[in-house]
């Protein structure tokens, strides 16, 4: 291929690294704000995860290892997708062990194994404004988030228990970060919110198509949304078990059984639910990509 | 649902790419750069405007892997231009200055320097031409000739004969139509602001928008996305009274960088070097407003919505002017005069991208609702 | 001086708002620069002209005039809708009554216009979120000023909701598929839902009928007289002014023309614009 001679390692050049790393600083000490930056077009579609591979590309080193998952699978598409570009451009190391690696680049999961400190999590974010749906003026909520006004959030909320008796979201449920900023998770399931809460690791959210970084580094404090008397809730685990490796209290996702049409389930951490099939196997738990 | 791609997607992937190739390939034709680049200029300077990326060769090239998608061509070329250094900003470019090669207006019959036609598609009968289809390159070249010499054009299309042109860099651009209009009073004097621009593709835009912000964004907008919004403006959806195209040009214009080791270089009076010609499409269009003059009165008055980008492309153009009007008019009862809905949905790339994200996975976010969703029933 | 702070719970001092340029002839605020409230050289409008007044604990206060006579501005300018071009105000309930409302912090503004004001504006467009339930509507100015508590607030929404006599099983309902009077309805239980010392209520009953209006007006009668809350009430109308008013204000062209006793004003009007206003009443 040619295109060894057309691009840089990691892609960029060393000038537009630097301008992101330079917006990942300020979100770092800004836990939870928005950082707008000159996002690059990639080689990626916008919406594909082009914030996150810049924050990836921008920081990526020779001595890296990477692991990069789409809704918990290494081997998505886009994962794959992604993988390739970066090691491509940057003949590092991939591993599927979150332990193992040194960037986490995801789309909408955060991985089962808990993160250790010195890793860095980059989630894929599509749309970084927790209050665009009560409000679509991008000028009008940097006031909001300006002021601290986010009685616009919380009556959203307040509005599902008036209608549907309870919270009714979904994934990017959102949370106070450092009780300063409410920020948009991504679209990680509510399950995996308090994952955030104190995280050893740093964990790097960016928006490619809506030029946004933002961060919320080690140790910071994540709350998810809430009302005293409507306390916040996971997904519903009730007598799920993983049907190749047992798993409990870990995301799953449902299965449809082509034959009895009954649902049964499976660990959405594909990565997670290899290892452990592994251990139950006594094979070595390792990674490897 | 009830397949999860756990396994397998680095193989998928690898097929699709190799089933693209053959979709490209599969009639036994492999289109010749050269000849896309040669034969596909409309194309390629739509290409050109909307990766804000000014080169024909990389262009056709796209165009080819491509398979002719200008999204895509487009998507290829931007995603190139974030790998090159940006070192330097030219100067700021007088568009009156160009190497016409064609120049017309709607409000006057006789502008100063006579209309000039140019090439356009504008009247011609559009009409299938099936003789087409036999054209040879031996034809071209034939017939070329011949018109060479019974018509005296500028024909230069080298960097060398453009050279030797812009050694001569105009001191006092033509007068224009626009000129005119102004000197009788009609035009709201403005400020000449040569200030270096905010750059849209290193900086984040952050609204209010300053004015060189806007016009960069609909400089590389999406045609049909600029188009039909300008459109829009037209049709009343902004504009109030019917605008009239001052003057649209259509030529050449050289592009110079200031000296970096010379001081004071950036405002334009030290030392620039000439680095070379582009080709755009610039247009000035007149929009009359009406204007509070005190004591009750009101007059009309003409305000210039101004639009430029690179190559041939007309229509673009002058939508870009409607929308740089509508959205300097600070009013904010339409869409189109709403800087945020118009800047931030406008960008091929942007738009394609995230339209196009939907064919991702959402296994997990669609899980995570379905929960609430069950949730809520039972609560209910 | 000291003592009149402890009742006034609303001081307002040389407020202007004008809408236009300015221009060296009419910013010298003489009255001989300007055509009514407007002036001819810029094309400026006066909204309002160094207005200055009070609103005691307890009272009502009703504010008539034609319409562009400013009165409606006073309550944008109170209610942080508008910005105004010079002046101050001040309320006892916030700071002491120290601090001019009009120059603190964006944050502390929205304290103020979540916890210590109410308003009920003429258009429910304006004062409601149509698109949510009445409840929450009710409740948005609870969650605006820190309450956490959803069982507590959806309490508080329904007790409010059924004083103005909205039917619990419509509470549930988006007030975009209500009656006008019904919509003014909820707009006051939202504006009374942070017990708020001073309410601001602008034109609510003009563009209802008349059947409707009277409910409307004995509901806002029956709260005065319960919760003992401050009104600035703004009205084109003085028949709703005599209804409900103690003491009356009579603006024209941005400026006060007359104030007094509400009675007094009805029945011995002393300049011409009032007296004209009066008979025409009649």
């Amino acid at each position: 291929m040619n295109r060894e001679r057309l691009y840089n390692f990691a892609f960029f050049d060393e000038g537009s690294k630097r301008e992101v790393r330079r917006a990942i600083l300020k979100a770092v000490a800004i836990p939870g704000y928005q950082v707008p930056f000159a996002s690059r077009e990639m080689p990626i579609a916008r919406g594909w995860g082009t914030g996150g591979l810049q924050i990836t590309l921008s920081l990526v080193g020779k001595e890296d290892v990477i692991k990069v998952i789409d809704q918990g699978a290494d081997e998505s598409v886009n994962a794959v997708s992604i993988k390739r570009l970066v090691v491509g451009t940057t003949g590092i190391r991939t591993t599927d062990d979150a332990r193992e690696a040194t960037i986490i680049q995801s789309r909408h999961r955060i991985p089962e194994f808990p993160l250790a400190r010195g890793q860095i999590l980059v989630l894929q974010v599509p749309m970084p404004e927790p209050l665009r749906f009560v409000e679509s003026s991008e000028y009008a909520t940097k006031r909001l988030h300006a002021e601290k006004e986010y009685s616009g959030a919380y009556l959203a909320l307040f509005e599902e228990i008036m209608k549907y008796g309870r919270v009714a979201t979904g994934a990017d449920h959102p949370v106070l970060v450092h009780d300063r900023y409410v920020m948009a998770p991504s679209p990680i399931p509510r399950f995996d919110n308090p994952k955030m809460m104190r995280c050893e690791a740093l964990i790097l959210l960016g928006a490619g198509r809506e030029k946004k970084i933002y961060a919320v580094p080690p140790f910071t404090k994540v709350a998810s949304l809430d009302f005293e008397d409507h306390p916040f809730e996971v997904e519903s685990l009730e007598g799920r078990r993983c049907r190749r490796c047992g798993a409990r209290e870990v995301f799953m996702d449902e299965i449809i059984d082509d034959a009895s049409g009954g649902a049964e389930y499976q660990c959405n951490d594909a990565s997670y639910c290899a290892s452990r099939t592994r251990a139950r196997a006594g094979a070595p738990a390792s990674g490897g990509g | 649902m009830g397949y999860i791609a756990v396994r397998g997607g680095a193989e998928a992937i690898e097929a699709s790419i190799e089933r693209l190739k053959y979709e490209r390939l599969r009639k036994g034709r492999a289109l010749d750069v050269g000849a896309a680049e040669a034969g596909l200029r409309a194309l390629v300077d739509q290409v050109m405007a909307e990766a804000s990326l000014y080169d024909e060769g990389i262009a056709a090239l796209s165009i080819k892997q491509a398979e002719g998608s200008p999204e895509e061509a487009v998507f290829l070329m931007r995603a190139y231009r974030s790998t090159l250094p940006r070192s330097h900003y030219a100067l700021a470019v007088d568009t009156r200055a160009m190497r016409v090669e064609r120049r017309i207006s709607a409000s006057f019959k006789d502008i100063p320097g006579g209309q000039l036609l140019g090439a356009s598609a504008d009247y011609t009968h559009r009409l299938i031409d099936p003789s087409l289809r036999g054209e040879t390159d031996e034809g071209a070249v034939a017939w070329v000739e011949e018109y060479l010499g019974r018509v005296a054009i500028d024909a230069c299309d080298t960097n060398e004969a453009s050279e030797d042109s812009a050694a001569s860099r105009p001191e006092a651009p033509p007068a224009s139509a626009i000129d005119y209009v102004r000197s009788l009073g009609l035009i709201e004097e403005r400020q000449m602001d040569d200030a270096e621009p905010r750059d849209v593709t290193k900086k984040a835009i952050e609204f209010p928008a300053s004015r060189s912000e806007r016009l960069q964004i609909l400089a590389r907008g999406q045609t049909g996305a600029v188009t039909a919004l300008g459109y829009a403006a037209l049709r009343g959806y902004g504009a109030t009274l019917h605008p009239t195209v001052g003057e649209l040009r259509v030529g050449r214009v050289a592009v110079y960088v200031p000296d970096p080791f010379a001081a004071g270089s950036a405002k334009g009076d030290g030392d620039a070097y000439y680095v070379g010609e582009l080709r755009i499409t610039a247009v000035e269009t007149l929009v009359p407003v009406q204007v509070h003059k005190g004591r009750g009165k009101t007059e009309i008055e003409f305000v210039l919505g101004f639009g430029a980008c690179f190559g041939q492309n007309e229509t673009k153009a002058i939508a870009m002017s409607l929308l740089d009007q509508c959205l300097e008019s600070g009013d904010k009862r339409s869409a189109v005069q709403d800087e945020e809905f118009v800047l931030l949905h406008v960008d091929s790339v942007e738009a394609t991208g995230f339209i196009s994200h939907l064919k991702l996975p959402h296994y997990v976010t669609f899980q995570s609702k379905l929960d609430s969703l069950r949730k809520a029933r039972g609560a209910k | 001086m000291a003592a009149e702070y402890d009742v006034s719970a609303l001081r307002v001092e040389g407020l202007w708002k004008w809408f236009g340029p300015r221009c060296p002839r009419c910013s010298t605020g003489r009255e001989e620069a300007l055509e009514r409230n407007y002036c001819p050289d810029c094309g400026t409008v006066y909204a309002l002209r160094d207005l200055s007044f009070r609103l005691f604990e307890g009272e009502v206060l009703g504010v008539v005039g034609e319409s562009g006579s400013g009165k409606s501005t006073i309550l944008n300018c109170l209610y942080y809708d508008m910005e105004p071009s010079a002046g101050a105000a001040y309320l006892s309930s916030f700071e002491g009554g120290e601090s001019d409302v009009f120059s603190v912090s964006a944050q502390a503004k929205r304290t103020v216009r979540n916890t210590l004001l109410g308003k009920v504006y003429q258009n429910a467009l304006l004062g409601l979120k149509m698109g949510f339930s009445s409840i929450s509507n009710v409740a948005e100015k609870l969650i605006a000023s820190g309450d956490r508590n959803a069982s507590r607030m959806e309490a508080r929404a329904v007790e409010l909701l059924g004083h103005v006599n909205i039917p619990p099983y419509r509470m549930r309902e988006n007030p975009e598929f209500f009656s006008g009077g019904m919509q003014q309805r909820v707009q006051i239980a939202k504006a009374l839902s942070n017990n708020p010392p001073v309410l601001l209520l602008d034109e609510v009953t003009t563009g209802l009928d008349l059947s409707v209006q009277a409910k409307v007006l004995d509901l806002v009668k029956q709260i005065q007289r319960e919760l003992g809350i401050s009104m600035l009430l703004v009205s084109h109308d003085l028949g709703v002014v005599r209804m409900l008013a103690d003491r009356t204000v009579v603006m024209l062209n941005g400026k006060v023309v007359e104030a007094g006793l509400t009675d007094q004003i009805l029945e011995d009007p002393q300049e011409p614009y009032t007296q004209e206003l009066v008979h025409s009443m009649l």
